[in-house]
């Protein structure tokens, strides 16, 4: 059973681990190596974990996505929450508005293959991930 | 979901399950500090063998348990982080620094042993 599109909504630290089982299972249904798909289940509960403490519910979309000759899982996170003011000071490591560790978007970014991030102030963030199968 | 924490002689040693959320870690941390002062533990070994996402959060509660923990008099050792997890925790730049780790439970025994030179 492999559905396209998995949405798992984000209202709890509870949901942070069935989102990242739910990517982990992904993964692994379309043959990436545990290895790859430990990363991603990392990047999903640490996007996950954004929303939990910055807009307190939000959804984590997990998609198949095809490239050119390739296969990638996308995890797309979105919240109506606060926005980041400042996206580049956010990507920087050990920058932190909620007293967190603060290293989850720099850090997500070094785990996955792809980053993109839109945030606007007072309406929320989204930000989609890939890794492409190797 | 709970973890079970044994008592080992002068040991306590807590066995993380694979899905722990935020909750379960705050609630370990609590008890594990709770049960050193109770049985008089002289360390504790964490086994994260289950483990398979160490992210930000519970690399944070494993540090703040092992700084607790020392403030009792105690050490914590870190036993069966999977290389895959390792691997993830350095890309993410999640560091323990300052907590012991060990292969596994065993070597993790065998290092407190050696330590305290006791035999449970």
């Amino acid at each position: 059973m492999s559905a396209e599109e998995i949405r798992v909504a984000i209202n709890s630290d509870q949901d942070i681990v069935s989102a990242r089982q739910k990517g982990r299972l992904m993964a692994t249904e379309l043959g990436f190596s545990t290895g790859d798909a430990t990363l991603i289940a990392t990047a999903i509960s640490e996007l996950a974990r954004n929303i939990v403490s910055y807009a307190r519910k939000g959804q984590i979309t997990l998609k198949i996505v095809n490239g050119l000759n390739r296969q990638g899982v996308a995890v797309v996170a979105t919240d109506d929450g606060p926005g980041i003011p400042d996206i580049r000071q956010a990507l920087r490591d050990g920058f932190s508005t909620s007293g967190s560790l603060g290293l989850g978007l720099p850090g997500v970014r070094r785990l996955m293959d792809e980053f993109e991030i839109t945030s606007q102030p007072g309406r929320g963030t989204t930000v989609t991930v890939k890794k492409w199968r190797p | 979901m709970e973890v079970p924490i044994l008592k080992q002689g002068a040991f306590l040693i807590a066995t993380f399950q694979a899905a722990l959320s935020d909750a379960d870690l705050n609630h370990l941390r609590m008890g594990l500090v709770q049960q050193v002062v109770k049985f008089r533990s002289r360390a504790v070994i964490v086994d994260v063998t289950a483990m398979d996402v160490m992210d930000s959060f519970a690399s944070r509660t494993l540090r703040e348990i092992a700084h607790m923990i020392r403030l009792r008099g105690a050490e914590t050792v870190i036993v069966g982080i999977q290389p895959e997890v390792a691997f993830a925790m350095v890309q993410l730049g999640l560091t323990l620094e300052g907590v012991a780790t060990a292969l596994d439970l065993e070597e993790g025994l065998a290092y407190l042993n050696e330590k305290f030179k006791v035999t449970n």
